[in-house]
C-alpha cells in the first residue's frame, strides 16, 4: 500500500462527496455491505464505495492500538490481531465476509464479550473522516487518554454513516486470553438470568454468557488454575468446539436465528425480570422465542411482536427495542414499525440530533434516513 | 498574570441578579464580593475571575430557571462541580453566572442487582463507593481528587485515575445522563441499559466540559470489588530502563489494574513526606497493582515480578498484605501535596503520548528543564502513556509563572510531536487553548463549533473555554512564527 495509492483513493471520495454537494444527490455510504439488512433504508441511490479505500496505517502491538482505513475488510484485521496474540475486545459481528472497519465503526455491533469489556465505542481512540463539506478531518488520537476538544470520534460509532464518511480509525486492542473454557448447564431462563446475576456481582474471569432453548453457556478465560477454580464455582461441563459455538452466536448462524420471522433485539438492564414481557409475549413458556446473552443486558426475540408494545415495555425497564430483521419482506414498508426499525427519540434529543447533522452534513448528503427517517 | 482568554466583547447586565433573587431562594443567590471570592478560581490557581453572581441551586426546576433566565437575557453561565478542575475549566466569567451544583449532593439509588447508582452531580466522587461498598460494589474511575471532585465534574472533564488503565475513563462508566439545555429544556442521553438508540450523546456529552448542557443526573456502572489486590514495586536505576519495562509489560498480555510511575524528584519528594519506604536512590519507580480473581492474580503476579526483574529492575517489592500494598500506593497518591513542599508553587501538565515514546519525551523534558531553570518532578499514569510533569516555580519571582508556562506549552507540543495529545485527562480549559491551535487545524476547530453551535447557538455555556477561536489559533500561530521555525535550537533533538 503505498502513499500515492492511499492519498488518491481519499481524493476520490472527498470528489465524490464534493460532486454530489454539487448535484445535490445523497448518498448510501457503503463499506463491504454485509450489514445492509441492519437500520432503516437510507433514501439514496448513489452509493459511495469505501471498500477501496484499505490499508493498516499503523500497528504497533505493545501499544494496544491499531490505526486502520475504513475500508479494510474486518477479517483481515482480526487475522493480523490474531498473529500477534491481540484481539478487538468488543468480538465484533461480521455478518459476511465482507464487513470492513468502517462499517463494524459505524453500525457499532458488538458481540458476546461486550459486558465483560468493551463495546466498539469504548475502545474508538480516534477518527478520520470526510464530512458533508468535503473536508478530511481528524478527531481523537492514537493514544489510550485524549481529553482535547470534544469526543467526536466516539460520536461515529453506531452513527450509521449519518454524519460522515468515515476514512480511518484508530481502536483499542486488547491482549488475547491465555486459555479459555465454556461452561454449559440445563437451566430455566429465570434460573440462568438469576445465575447471570449472580456471577456478575463477583470478580470472576466470565468473559460471556448466553441462554437459549433451556441450557445457559458460560465462557471463562484466564490461566489454567483460574479457570479450574472458576469452574469449580460456576459448575456445568465443558462444550468441546466452544469457538465455534461463540462464532455462531456472534454471526446470528444458531437454530434460533434461522427462519424468516423478525428479529428483536431488546437492551435491557440485566436484572429486568423476564416478567416484563408479559404484557406482549403471551404464551406459557416465555423463553420460547427468547436468546438471552450479556448477562442478561441482551435479548433476541423472534416473531411477529407489536412494535409499540415492545417499546414500551422495554423503555419502561429503562432500556430500548430494535427491530434488528425485518423478516422475509424487509423491503416492504409494512415490515417496518412508524418512525423506523429504532426506538423513537425524545423530541429534544430528535432536535439535537437534526443539529447534529446539520452541524456536519448541512446538505443532508450522507445515509439519509438511516438512522432515523427524519433526518 | 496569565492573560483571561474570553474574548467575547462583555455585556455586563446585572439586572439579572434582581431577577434571580425574585425566583430562587434567598440564601442560593450570593452576589457580595466576599460571597464570590471563594468562587474566581478553579485548581488553576494561576487565573482568577470574579462572577457577576454565584447561584447554588437545590432543585432541577431551579436550574432550568436559571438557564432560561439567562438565555432569555443573553447571559453566560458557567457550571461548577467542586472546583478541582486544573485547566480553568470552570472558571467564572466576570460578567456571567457561576451555576454551582454542589447542592446537587445526594445518592438517589443504588442498584447492587443492576450494579448501577443513580446519583446527583454534586456528589464526591468517593462518595459513590463508599455507598456502594455495603453491596461489595464500587465505582471505579478514582482521580486522586477523588476525596473532593464532583461525579458531574467528572463527567465533564472525562476524567481517570490509577485504576483506568485496566477499568477505564469515565466515558466507559456511565450509562446514562439528565441534562438541561441552554433553553431550559430536560432531556436524556444514554440508558439504564448498556447502549441507547440513536447517536451516541453520551459519549458526546462527556469530556464537553460544561460548555453542550449543564448535567443534573447521572447513572454510573458499579463493579463488583475485586477478591484480591496485589501490589507491586520495582525500582530502576534509570528512566530509561523504567519507560521500557511499561512498554514490555503493556505488550505481554497483562493488563495491570494500576501501573504508575515516579521519577527520582517525585520518589525524594513524597519520601521525605510520607515516609512511604521508597528506595530514594532510585532513577525511576513504577508501582503496579493486579486485581482479580484470586488464582488470575497468583499467576500474573509471578510473571510480572520476572519481567520486571528481566526489564533490568533493581528490586521488585510484592506486597504482603493489604497495609503494604497500600503503602506502596501512599507515597503516590501524596506525590502532588509532597512536590508542592518542594516550591511554592508547582504547575501540573497533563499530556498523552505513545508509550515507547516515554523515555525520550522524560529526556526531553530534562533538558527543557535545565533550558528554563526550573525544576521538574514526574509523578503519572505510565500504563496509559498520560504524562504529568509537575513543574515547579516561585509565582513571587517576577517572570517565573510565564516561564513555567511556556515550559508547559513546549511540553504539549512536544506530546502532539510524538503523536500525542495535550491533555490525557485535566481538559482544555482555558489553560490549553493555544495548543489546541497545534493539535487541530482550523477546519477541524471549524466543525467543533459547529457542534457547540448545535446545542447552544448563542454561546452562553461556558464560553471562550476548551475550543479556541481560529482568530486566536491565527495569533498564536504568528507569535510561533516570530520566533522562529525551531523553537530553542541550542536544545538536543532526540
Ligand atoms: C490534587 C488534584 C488531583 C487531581 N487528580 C486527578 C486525576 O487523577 N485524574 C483526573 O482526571 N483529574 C484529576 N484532577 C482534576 C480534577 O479533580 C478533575 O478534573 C475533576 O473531574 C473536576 O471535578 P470538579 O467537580 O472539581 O469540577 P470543576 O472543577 O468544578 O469543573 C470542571 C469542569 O466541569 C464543568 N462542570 C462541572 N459540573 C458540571 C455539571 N454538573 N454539568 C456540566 N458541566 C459541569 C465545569 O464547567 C468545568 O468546565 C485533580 C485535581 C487536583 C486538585
Ligand atoms: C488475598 C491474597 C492472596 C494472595 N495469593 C497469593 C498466591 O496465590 N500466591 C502467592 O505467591 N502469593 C499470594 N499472596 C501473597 C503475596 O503475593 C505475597 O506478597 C508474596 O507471595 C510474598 O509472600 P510471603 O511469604 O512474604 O507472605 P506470606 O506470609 O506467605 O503471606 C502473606 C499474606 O498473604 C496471604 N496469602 C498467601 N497466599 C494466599 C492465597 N493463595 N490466597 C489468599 N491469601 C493468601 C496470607 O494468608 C497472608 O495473609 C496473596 C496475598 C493476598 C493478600
Amino acid at each position: 500500500m503505498t502513499d500515492i495509492s492511499e492519498h488518491d483513493a481519499e481524493q476520490a471520495l472527498i470528489e465524490q462527496v464534493l460532486a454530489a454537494a454539487d448535484a445535490g444527490t445523497p448518498l448510501c455510504i457503503r463499506g463491504g455491505g454485509s450489514k445492509d439488512f441492519y437500520g432503516n433504508p437510507a433514501r439514496a441511490s448513489r452509493t459511495l464505495d469505501c471498500a477501496t479505500h484499505r490499508g493498516v496505517v499503523a500497528y504497533e502491538p505493545s501499544e494496544l492500538a491499531i490505526t486502520v482505513r475504513a475500508g479494510t475488510p474486518l477479517a483481515d484485521v482480526e487475522a493480523l490481531l490474531q498473529a500477534n496474540g491481540q484481539q478487538f475486545p468488543f468480538e465484533p459481528p461480521h455478518f459476511g465476509p465482507a464487513a470492513t472497519i468502517g462499517g463494524m465503526v459505524a453500525a457499532g455491533l458488538s458481540g458476546p464479550r461486550r459486558p465483560y469489556a468493551a463495546s466498539v465505542r469504548d475502545a474508538v481512540l480516534g477518527v478520520r473522516l470526510l464530512n458533508g463539506r468535503g473536508q478530511a478531518l481528524g478527531f481523537g488520537g492514537r493514544v489510550m487518554k485524549n481529553v482535547a476538544g470534544y469526543d467526536l470520534s466516539r460520536l461515529m460509532a453506531g452513527s450509521l454513516g449519518v454524519l460522515g464518511v468515515l476514512l480511518e480509525v484508530s481502536l483499542k486492542v486488547s491482549p488475547a486470553p491465555v486459555g479459555r473454557m465454556t461452561l454449559v448447564q440445563e437451566q430455566s431462563l429465570s434460573g440462568a438470568l438469576a445465575l447471570m446475576r449472580r456471577w456478575a456481582r463477583r470478580s470472576l474471569p466470565v468473559t460471556a454468557t448466553a441462554w437459549s432453548g433451556g441450557r445457559l453457556s458460560v465462557r471463562i478465560c484466564g490461566s489454567e488454575d483460574a479457570l479450574a477454580e472458576s469452574h469449580r464455582l460456576i459448575g456445568g461441563l465443558p462444550l468441546p468446539d466452544a469457538d465455534r459455538f461463540w462464532q455462531d452466536l456472534r454471526e446470528q448462524r444458531l437454530d434460533f436465528f434461522a427462519g424468516e420471522a423478525p428479529l428483536w433485539r431488546l437492551s435491557l438492564p440485566p436484572a429486568t425480570p423476564l416478567e416484563c414481557l408479559d404484557a406482549v409475549c403471551a404464551g406459557d413458556d416465555p423463553g420460547a422465542d427468547q436468546l438471552v446473552e450479556w448477562g442478561g443486558a441482551q435479548r433476541w426475540l423472534r416473531g411477529d411482536l407489536p412494535a409499540d408494545g415492545l417499546r414500551a415495555a422495554a423503555t419502561a425497564a429503562g432500556g430500548h427495542a430494535t427491530l434488528f430483521r425485518a423478516g422475509a419482506d424487509q423491503a416492504a414498508p409494512a415490515a417496518i414499525p412508524v418512525g423506523g426499525v429504532f426506538t423513537p427519540l425524545q423530541p429534544v434529543v430528535l432536535r439535537l440530533h437534526r443539529n447534529l447533522k446539520q452541524a456536519f452534513d448541512p446538505a443532508g448528503l450522507f445515509n439519509p434516513g438511516r438512522l432515523y427517517p427524519e433526518f | 498574570m496569565p492573560r483571561i482568554p474570553d474574548e467575547r466583547p462583555l455585556s455586563p447586565q446585572p439586572g439579572i441578579i434582581d431577577e434571580l433573587r425574585r425566583r430562587l431562594p434567598t440564601a442560593s443567590v450570593l452576589s457580595t464580593p466576599a460571597e464570590l471570592a471563594p468562587y474566581e478560581c478553579d485548581g488553576l490557581t494561576a487565573f482568577r475571575q470574579r462572577p457577576m453572581v454565584v447561584v447554588l441551586p437545590e432543585t432541577v426546576e431551579q436550574v432550568q430557571t436559571v438557564l432560561r433566565l439567562c438565555h432569555a437575557a443573553r447571559v453566560p453561565v458557567v457550571a461548577r462541580g467542586a472546583g478541582t478542575g486544573l485547566s480553568g475549566g470552570a472558571l467564572p466569567l466576570e460578567d456571567g453566572v457561576l451555576l454551582s451544583l454542589a447542592r446537587f449532593n445526594r445518592i438517589l439509588h443504588i442498584d447492587p442487582d443492576n450494579g448501577t447508582a443513580r446519583v446527583q452531580p454534586g456528589v464526591r466522587n468517593l462518595a459513590i463507593t463508599e455507598a456502594a461498598a455495603a453491596h461489595g460494589l464500587y465505582y471505579a474511575p478514582d482521580p486522586s481528587s477523588q476525596i473532593a471532585c464532583s461525579i458531574g465534574g467528572n463527567v465533564a472533564e472525562n476524567s481517570g485515575g490509577v485504576h483506568c488503565l485496566k477499568y477505564g475513563l469515565t466515558v466507559h462508566n456511565i450509562l446514562r445522563l439528565t441534562l438541561i439545555g441552554i433553553d431550559g429544556e430536560l432531556f436524556e442521553v444514554g440508558a439504564e441499559a448498556l447502549d441507547s438508540p440513536g447517536l451516541d450523546l453520551l459519549a458526546l456529552m462527556t469530556g464537553s466540559e460544561g460548555m453542550l448542557a449543564v448535567i443534573v443526573e447521572i447513572t454510573v456502572k458499579l463493579l463488583p470489588r475485586p477478591e484480591r489486590a496485589q501490589g507491586l514495586l520495582a525500582a530502576f536505576d534509570s528512566v530509561e530502563r523504567a519507560g521500557a519495562a511499561v512498554a514490555r509489560l503493556i505488550a505481554s498480555g497483562i493488563t495491570p489494574a494500576g501501573l504508575e510511575m515516579m521519577d527520582n524528584p517525585a520518589i525524594r519528594a513524597a519520601e521525605a513526606f510520607v515516609h512511604a519506604g521508597y528506595p530514594e536512590d532510585a532513577a525511576a519507580v513504577l508501582i503496579c497493582e493486579l486485581d482479580g480473581f484470586n488464582a488470575e492474580v497468583s499467576f500474573e503476579v509471578m510473571r510480572v515480578r520476572e519481567l520486571l526483574l528481566d526489564a533490568g529492575a533493581t528490586e521488585v517489592r510484592t506486597a504482603r498484605d493489604d497495609a503494604e500494598r497500600l503503602n506502596f500506593w501512599k507515597g503516590r497518591k501524596a506525590a502532588f501535596p509532597a512536590v508542592g513542599r518542594l516550591s511554592p508553587d508547582y504547575y501540573c501538565m497533563d499530556g498523552t503520548i505513545p508509550r515507547r515514546e516515554l523515555a525520550t519525551v522524560l529526556k526531553r523534558i530534562e533538558a527543557l528543564s535545565e533550558h528554563y531553570g526550573l525544576r521538574v518532578a514526574n509523578v503519572f499514569h505510565a500504563g496509559d502513556g498520560n504524562l504529568h510533569p509537575l513543574i515547579l516555580y516561585d509565582a513571587n519571582v517576577p517572570g517565573e509563572l510565564d516561564k513555567a508556562e511556556d515550559f508547559g506549552g513546549d511540553i504539549l507540543e512536544l506530546c502532539v510531536q510524538v503523536g500525542g495529545t495535550v491533555t490525557g485527562e485535566h481538559g482544555v480549559g482555558v489553560e490549553k487553548l493555544n495548543q489546541m491551535c497545534v493539535q487541530f487545524d482550523s477546519d477541524e476547530l471549524t466543525q467543533m463549533h459547529a457542534v457547540k453551535a448545535a446545542f447552544d447557538p448563542h454561546g452562553l455555556l461556558n464560553p471562550g473555554k476548551a475550543v479556541p477561536t481560529l482568530h486566536r489559533c491565527a495569533e498564536f500561530g504568528a507569535m510561533h512564527v516570530h520566533h522562529g521555525e525551531l523553537k530553542f535550537p541550542e536544545l538536543p533533538r532526540f
